[in-house]
């Protein structure tokens, strides 16, 4: 087993590991729970006195 | 002026701090851009003095808008966002406040040392070693109290932007001192550990990943925040944004080489630095269509507010430029396109179309947040859209200037007779180019103006808020 081997078995445990990040993202499991991280910018109310998330339509 | 507005959470005196001075930097930077821009139309504007010629010019321009303007820009987004998505108050105020004061010195550093000629020579590392150690140090308290915010969040999940900004801040530490290993021989010389093609190639992996994570991971955090804050919804998918960051982070660092075409760089490289050019399309598109999206259902916002306006105009231009960057790295684009001024106006489409244009919205949304006002109530919103009608034709001016010249030029350098000899000299060529680079300056101008009318727009806001500050305190 040469070098060529380590940097072919390289190539193929970074595409497993972006199949894997897929899986993850996409996973139906986790749907509600990414729906609500997106929401995390609009979680922060501890505003000055004159806030800007007032006019939020969601 | 700072504690009638100081927040009882979080640290806004820094932010405050960095986002004023991305303002001040951005007009001295881009008045800097439009002196060279003009030198190239005009020779004799370098008053045949060393501090004026172009040489020691254009790295204080590239420096200014690159570390002082966009490098302010993205400290004071990172604070901002750090805190409000973790909320939690900074890390550390003492580190924060030394990132500030120490940053404005490298700049004032490099302001005087370069005109002075003082300089490594390499592209947008051209800083002395004992700045460059200063850098350092600065860089490592900012990462520490980067990390140190996300530690203590009481927020259970990293918010993407955070992803993005932690990315762009290990990566450019890691860039920047492998880039900068060099031996003092004096106080203000030193020579590069790396010698020859590695040389080039370790320059290059310095030098388009300071696009890849200064300019591109760092803005994209600021877009995933800001986007959604300013369009009062949240971005179209997270779960595309996981994606986009893992694939952008990954392939970007492999894309250096395509600076080196038809060098002595070895073929392979070469050729692995293209392929990977055109991957890299994937995920830069899929990042910008995802802030595009997020604004479905909410486009009729962008005919009455020019921040979004100029928000969602960063992401045309970052798509534009990300489409041309991957075509330029194809090797048969880019014997046409190499040394040419079409890798000017495709650098500035990316830098004034994307990078200022974002952060500019960014600011917009954030200054007068910064002096205890709503988001985007800025003093004149009128002027906004006079500052974004500025901006964005003036970098189209810019930018189709250069693709003329550029485009122009490489077929005049490859022309040849019928006898083998060269059709054009060098000279001819530089000629022809006069009227695009006048177009250039008049573009650059109206550049700045824009920018200078931000300055006064930020001035009377502040202003007026010191006044209404002063009211409810005597009342």
């Amino acid at each position: 087993m040469d070098i060529n081997d380590v940097r072919g078995l390289g190539s193929v445990f970074a595409l497993i590991a972006f199949m894997g990040i897929i899986w993850w993202a996409y996973g139906s499991s986790r749907k509600q729970r990414f729906k609500d991280d997106g929401d995390i910018p609009f979680r922060d109310n501890t505003e000055m006195p004159a806030d800007d998330d007032k006019d939020r339509s969601k | 002026m700072s504690t009638a507005f100081d927040h009882p959470e979080y640290n806004y005196k820094v932010v405050r701090q960095f986002a004023i001075m991305t303002v001040v930097w951005g007009v001295v930077g881009m008045a800097v851009g439009v002196l060279i821009a003009a030198q190239l139309a005009w020779p004799q504007l370098n008053f045949d003095t060393p501090w004026f010629s172009f040489g020691r010019l254009r790295p204080l321009h590239t420096n200014a808008v690159i570390f002082a303007f966009g490098g302010c820009a993205l400290f004071a987004t990172s604070y901002y966002i750090v805190q409000r998505t973790c909320r939690t108050r900074l890390f550390s105020d003492t580190l924060a406040s030394f990132t500030f004061w120490g940053w404005q010195a490298v700049i004032v550093a490099a302001a005087i040392t370069l005109p002075m000629g003082l300089t490594s020579t390499k592209e947008y590392a051209e800083l002395e070693w004992p700045i460059d150690i200063l850098v350092t140090l600065v860089w490592v308290s900012y990462v520490i109290n980067f990390l140190g915010t996300l530690a203590i969040r009481k927020e259970s999940h990293i918010y993407v932007a955070n992803w993005f900004f932690a990315a762009f801040m290990i990566m450019i530490a890691i860039l920047y001192v492998g880039n900068n290993l060099a031996v003092p021989v004096s106080l203000t010389k030193s020579y590069s550990v790396w010698a020859g093609t590695v040389d080039a190639m370790i320059q290059w992996w310095w030098g388009h990943n300071a696009v890849g994570f200064f300019l591109t991971a760092g803005f994209l955090g600021i877009m995933y925040y800001f986007v959604p804050k300013q369009a009062g919804r949240p971005v179209y998918s997270y779960r595309l944004s996981i994606v986009h960051f893992w694939a952008l982070i990954s392939i970007y660092v492999w894309a250096g080489a395509h600076h080196l075409h038809y060098s002595a760089l070895p073929d392979w490289a070469q050729t692995s630095g293209m392929v990977m050019s055109l991957i890299l399309l994937a995920p830069s598109w899929g990042g910008m269509i995802n802030g595009m999206m997020t604004l479905s259902g909410a486009w009729h916002k962008l005919r009455t507010d020019p921040i979004l306006r100029f928000l969602v105009v960063s992401l045309s231009f970052y798509g534009m430029s990300t489409f041309e960057g991957p075509m330029m790295s194809i090797k048969t684009v880019n014997a046409l396109s190499h040394n040419t001024d079409w890798t000017i106006g495709h650098v500035h489409s990316g830098a004034l179309g994307w990078v200022a244009m974002v952060s500019i919205g960014a600011l917009y949304h954030l200054i007068p947040i910064m002096f205890g006002r709503k988001a985007g109530q800025m003093y004149s919103i009128g002027l906004i859209n006079v500052h974004f009608w500025l901006a964005t034709i003036g970098t189209v001016l810019y930018i189709a200037a250069m693709w003329v010249n550029g485009i122009m030029q490489g077929l005049m350098w490859r022309a040849v007779n019928e006898d083998g000899s060269l059709t054009y000299s060098f000279v001819e060529s530089v000629e022809a180019s006069h009227g695009g680079y006048v177009v250039r300056v008049l573009g650059g101008a109206f550049f700045l103006t824009g920018m200078l009318i931000m300055l006064f727009n930020v001035f009377m806001t502040t202003r007026e808020a010191k006044k209404e500050a002063a009211v409810a305190a005597h009342a």
